[in-house]
């Protein structure tokens, strides 16, 4: 058992498919939390073999999509300085800022590195003494723990050259904002299998239950996302509201405490603003006070320049699930992954970008 | 950007501190240094999902076999 293969078995895929089709009997939209999830359903065509009463919708969940404008400013602000260097994760380089991207700032000869892991960020501000290092740390639960630990690290190595730029943001805050909205099109949630993994699912009991919601927690490979689908759809055929765990081997009802501990340890919620969706109550998560030291916003003095959204770009409502990638205008043709004018163009999590590899 | 990876632990560096615990996973053949602060209880042999460098959980193959089975008795019959 490699926990790979045996999820991208055709025989499976056959066997759960037809369940589908016989239990469905209307039209439902059923929501994708996850930006990977959006990226499997349609890189394996699994979105294709669905019947035609689902419509997929695809969720904000896609860190590098939801990071505020501000928060990709203040990092190119910072990758501009002299004796700075800024470690990103790679997707985030080429989103555009308000007037250019990271990766501009690097060919004018700001020190970009990108990394694959928080440590790297690290290992890279042990090994410049000299310079300080910033590590734009973004992501959902499922990379805030990561990001925790290395700030624990830096703090017990007594890393001084070292901080953190945040943009870290929780996903039942924002799934609540999407229930909640008067044009709410969501009748199912797939939740998204590793923010789960560290979270558990308890968080969502309450949604699924007040927005009479079925809410399935479900992994990443498609016959996953095809028995998620299915436990969707039965719910809502049955007029159940339940959250439902398709995703056992990976997931528990209470998560990864110790991993839990370590956010709430480091990190505390804010209200927080989400490129595109808006601020979102406590649904940020910033530096506790006891690591104001390992802080960029308080290292450096940073400029809050009120930044200007693109107005031809519609990705705020696609990942409301309110339109779809191609109902924008600007898809295809004035916006590509070469001249992204969203982020969700150039994320490999973003839908406009798997619309574009995988739709056209 | 939560896309976690599953590997085999093929050996494990035990430390004072769960923050320096790390070991040697396997994904499909090529191997990679992994923290594995957040799952102290994973052995050698275990899998891992593994994120940025991170082991976020151990992978149930009890589930894992269990979920694998309901698929094998959806042969044919429609299952409500
Ligand atoms: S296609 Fe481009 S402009 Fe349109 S919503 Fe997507 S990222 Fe924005």
């Amino acid at each position: 058992m490699k926990f790979i293969d045996e999820y991208r078995d055709a025989e499976a895929i056959k066997k759960i498919l037809p369940q589908i089709h016989a239990v469905i009997t209307q039209q439902w939209n059923i929501m994708e939390i996850c930006g990977g999830q959006t990226h499997a359903f349609l890189r394996h065509g699994i979105d294709e073999l669905l019947p035609d009463q689902i419509t997929l919708l695809h969720g904000p969940g896609c860190p590098v999509c939801v990071t505020p404008l501000q928060q990709i400013d203040k990092a190119i602000e910072l990758a501009a300085m002299e004796n700075v260097i800024l470690c990103s994760f790679g997707d985030m380089v080429r989103v555009p800022g308000s007037r250019e991207d990271l990766l501009s700032v690097k060919a004018r000869g700001g020190d970009v590195h990108i990394v694959y892991s928080p440590i790297d960020a690290l290992k890279v501000a042990e090994n410049n003494p000299a310079k300080e290092v910033v590590f734009f740390a973004i992501g959902f639960e499922t990379t805030a723990p990561a990001n925790a630990m290395v700030i624990l690290q830096a703090a017990a190595k007594k890393q001084r050259n070292f901080t953190a730029l945040c943009s870290q943001v929780v996903v039942p805050a924002a799934m609540e904002v999407i229930l909640s909205s008067p044009t709410n099109k969501v009748d199912g949630f797939l939740a998204a299998g590793h923010v789960c993994s560290v979270m558990g699912y308890h968080e969502y009991i309450p949604l699924a239950q007040k927005y009479k919601t079925p809410i399935v927690v479900t992994g990443f490979e498609p016959v996953d996302l095809l028995h998620g689908v299915l436990a969707c759809v039965r719910q809502l055929q049955g007029k159940r509201y339940e959250v439902e765990n398709q995703y056992r081997r990976s997931v528990t009802r209470a998560g990864n405490v110790s991993a839990q501990e370590m956010i709430n340890k480091v990190f505390r919620l804010v209200d927080w603003p989400w490129r595109g969706i808006g601020v979102i109550p406590r649904s940020g998560l910033v530096l506790r006070d006891d690591y104001a030291e390992f802080d960029a916003e308080k290292r450096f003095q940073l400029h809050n320049i009120s930044a200007q959204e693109s107005k031809e770009c519609i990705a705020g409502l696609i990942l409301q699930g309110v339109k779809k990638p191609p109902d924008c205008p600007q898809f295809g043709a004035v916006c590509t992954p070469d001249h992204p004018l969203g982020a969700t163009m150039v994320s490999s999590e973003g839908a406009c970008a798997a619309y574009y590899n995988y739709k056209r | 950007m939560c896309l976690a990876i599953p590997g085999k632990i093929l050996s494990i560096q035990e430390a004072d501190s769960l923050m320096d615990r790390s070991g040697r996973v396997s994904f499909g053949g090529i191997v990679k240094e992994v923290q594995l602060g957040y799952v102290p209880e994973a052995q050698v042999g275990d899998y891992v999902n593994v994120h940025v460098g991170f082991a976020i959980c151990i992978i149930d193959e009890k589930e894992a076999m269990e979920t694998l089975r309901i698929y094998e008795k959806m042969n044919g019959i429609v299952m409500l």
